[in-house]
């Protein structure tokens, strides 16, 4: 395992086999997948996927593991771009059965460990909300009771990822706490937040004082209000671990 | 889009650091030459959309590495950065 302190081995590509595919939103597809020899992973990390078309021209991408570092099988979860290079393969022709190049995993920075003190707050837009979840399979995987809130942000009901998954945590956990914010449509009867998210949310759902640890990951715009938005109610900066997403990241 | 969208941080640069180093350097925390500020590599800005890959101060923004990578050359340039505490 790739803890930090200790000399690596090189990074190296390896093949990966598609062993499930799981359809999570319209533009949103799971990938589990069978690495030999996969060292193992910390909830946070990611894998760099590269394709090499026929012509041996090469494209490469970041994706963050969504499987908890206990789970047998490494699963990413891909966010289908229309016009990237990458994600419409991924998402649309990918079959079980079929080979993908990565390398991992990598990253250590924004990373969290089931056994650190909490509390826990995580938010997440849109597809930031991966490796989030990957640390909350990892708090529930390890029996950790630590009390976590995760906010997350998508356009519409429709666009959340695993939201059948949160929401049962939410009910079977009393130690967690889940809050959407919904930005462009929210159905009849809403109670959620139907905004971006703003320092008057975050206010809301941060912990007193800025206690514990913060992990924020999303669009590069969201991360940056979201980070200053907890700086400005309490928390250290230090505390306010981020992760942004590039606009080529399909 | 514009140059604010194209700001990535130190996470998406860990994957071509970890090519290079062997230790993990999103960790590891260095000194800007320039305004003396100190970070984690991980919460440093990246531009990844440039011929090579560009670290920036997230204080004072002046450049702390360059990396650019060709077949199998890599140019390594780390004038803006002070020292690197790497945890052992």
């Amino acid at each position: 395992m790739a803890l930090p302190g200790r000399a690596l081995t090189p990074i190296a590509w390896q093949l990966g086999e598609v062993a499930e595919l799981v359809d999570e939103t319209a533009r949103v597809k799971t990938l589990v997948l069978e690495v030999p020899d996969w060292p193992g992973h910390r909830a946070g990390q990611h894998v760099d996927v590269r394709l090499t078309a026929e012509d041996g021209y090469q494209a490469q991408r970041s994706y963050s593991i969504a499987s908890a570092p206990e789970d047998e099988r490494l699963a990413i979860t891909v966010e289908r771009l229309d016009d990237g290079e990458v994600s419409p393969y991924l998402a649309e022709e990918l079959v079980v059965g079929d080979k993908l190049e990565l390398r991992g995993p990598i990253g250590g920075y924004f990373v969290w460990e089931a056994d650190q003190s909490g509390p826990l707050l995580l938010v997440g837009g849109g597809s930031g909300v991966v490796p989030l979840v990957a640390m909350l399979r990892h708090r529930a995987a390890s029996g950790a009771a630590v009390p976590t809130r995760l906010l997350y942000s998508a356009r519409s009901l429709e666009d959340v990822i695993y939201r059948e998954e949160l929401d049962r945590l939410a009910a079977s956990d009393d130690q967690f706490e889940l809050s959407y914010a919904l930005t462009r449509e929210q159905p009849a009867g809403w109670t959620g937040y139907g905004r971006r998210v703003d320092e008057e949310i975050l206010r809301e759902i941060a912990y007193p004082n800025g206690e514990g640890v913060s992990f924020v990951c999303g669009p590069t715009r969201f991360v940056e209000t979201v980070a200053d938005g907890l700086v400005a109610v309490g928390y250290a900066p230090e505390r306010v671990r981020t992760e942004r997403f590039g606009p080529t990241g399909g | 889009m514009d140059e604010q969208d194209l700001k990535l941080d130190g996470n998406a640069a860990a994957g071509l650091l970890r090519e290079l180093f062997t230790f993990e350097l999103t960790t590891a925390c260095g000194r800007c030459e320039n305004c003396g500020a100190i970070a984690e590599m991980g919460a440093v800005m990246v531009y990844a959309n440039a011929p090579g890959t560009v670290l920036r101060c997230p204080q004072c923004e002046s450049v702390l590495m360059r990396i650019v990578r060709d077949g199998g050359r890599y140019w390594l340039d780390v004038r803006g950065i002070s020292w690197l505490e790497i945890r052992a």
